[in-house]
């Protein structure tokens, strides 16, 4: 039995080693269920996260591209951040505040924001002040010259949300050529028999 | 109680003991129950974290390109799909143009998501005329109320049955004014 034994806690040490677990969300969504069994990719993964309040929240899986991205997005905002601000930034799964307020935001501790969260505006997105749009333009920049990979979009919408919503972000980054989506959903049934 | 009678007929035998030798052996069953425990969460946990996902993808968007030269479909091709309010399902096949006296208005009817709705009048229209294009509808916009706004859940809903039904042709569209009015006209919203 040694040998077996030995083996499994191989395999545990090596599962416990790479098991990353999520950071919590900002935002917690209830994506609809599809057949689709596609599996979104490993890593370069941009999530716009829509809640059922009309709010957008932004996300990327890779710490650099974070940080990368929180700094071109400041320059072209002539907000600046602090390496703190930055690295905390970086750490972060998703957020959802306009670029002006999230210095404050970046400041305070995770206890409080968790408890600002509810009440967080979202991105902008209207047609005035896209700022959506500049984070997921140079968030692609970022991950292009860092890892020299394509990014993979994906729109991880609620449920409840409604489709006006979700089409005015597609509509916005169509007119930034990004045409190619993915929606995030829940694994359901294949029915088995489809005719009458 | 086996240990309680081994006692008993020990002391008959006549008193002399002997130092019980002790196992070196452990039972390590329950460590690796535990181990095997560990190692199931964490695999199944690894192989659950990526999500699955839905491909879309929209038409690349001309801005030089005029109504005229946009595609026009056949009245006999086009199937339009609006998604109600309350998980309803409008529908009506060729085209609605109020404008022209020479298109009759289209015969609305309604129906919804389960497996005997909107599934099977897509399967029976795709017999009955080859090649059917669908253009899906959510309502949204100004001139919708609020509280009749299409929920993103139905869109994703009706993508997945272009999915089950093996529909080639769809586009999601943004619902003009006229099919709006018809829609109040026929006091569906």
């Amino acid at each position: 039995m040694t040998p077996m034994v030995d083996l499994a806690f191989l395999l545990v040490t090596f599962f416990m080693l790479t098991t990353q677990f999520r950071p919590e969300d900002a935002v917690v969504v209830d994506p609809p269920s599809s057949t689709s069994d596609l599996r979104a990719p490993e890593s370069d993964i941009l999530t716009l996260t829509i809640d059922s309040k009309k709010r957008v929240f932004f996300g990327y899986d890779k710490a650099p591209v974070m940080a990368a991205t929180l700094q071109a997005v400041g320059a072209k905002y002539n907000v600046s951040f602090t390496p703190a601000q930055i690295r905390q930034f970086s750490l972060m799964p998703n957020f959802g505040v306009p670029i002006q307020q999230l210095g404050s935001y970046l400041d305070k501790d995770n206890e409080q924001r968790k408890a600002l969260n509810p009440g967080l505006p979202g991105i902008p997105y209207d047609s005035l002040n896209n700022q959506m749009v500049t984070w997921v333009l140079e968030a692609r920049k970022a991950n292009a010259s860092l890892f020299k990979k394509p990014t993979y979009l994906a729109i991880k919408g609620d449920g409840d949300a409604d489709v006006a919503t979700v089409q005015e972000v597609i509509k916005d980054l169509q007119e930034n050529h990004i045409d190619r989506f993915n929606l995030v959903t829940s694994l359901e049934m294949k029915p088995t028999y489809v005719g009458k | 109680m086996a240990e309680i009678q081994q006692k008993g007929g020990d002391s008959g035998k006549g008193g002399k003991q002997r130092a019980k030798k002790m196992s070196t052996k452990i039972d390590m069953t329950p460590m690796v129950d535990l181990a095997f425990l560990l190692l199931t969460f964490f695999m199944l946990t690894t192989t659950f974290a990526k999500p699955n996902v839905m491909q879309l993808t929209m038409p690349v968007k001309d801005k030089n390109l005029t109504d005229e030269e946009q595609t026009k479909i056949k009245a006999s091709q086009a199937v339009t799909i609006i998604l109600g309010p309350g998980n309803k399902v409008f529908y009506y096949f060729g085209l609605n143009e109020p404008n022209d006296k020479a298109t009759p208005q289209p015969d609305v009817k309604t129906t919804d998501f389960s497996a005997n709705g909107i599934r099977q009048v897509l399967l029976a229209r795709q017999k009955q005329e080859p090649a059917p294009i669908i253009l899906i509808m959510p309502l949204s916009g100004k001139a919708v109320p609020e509280d009749k706004q299409s929920k993103y859940k139905n869109m994703v809903d009706i993508l997945d049955e272009m999915n089950i039904t093996n529909q080639k042709k769809y586009a999601l569209v943004d619902i003009p004014k006229k099919d709006v009015d018809l829609l109040k006209k026929l006091n569906l919203i």
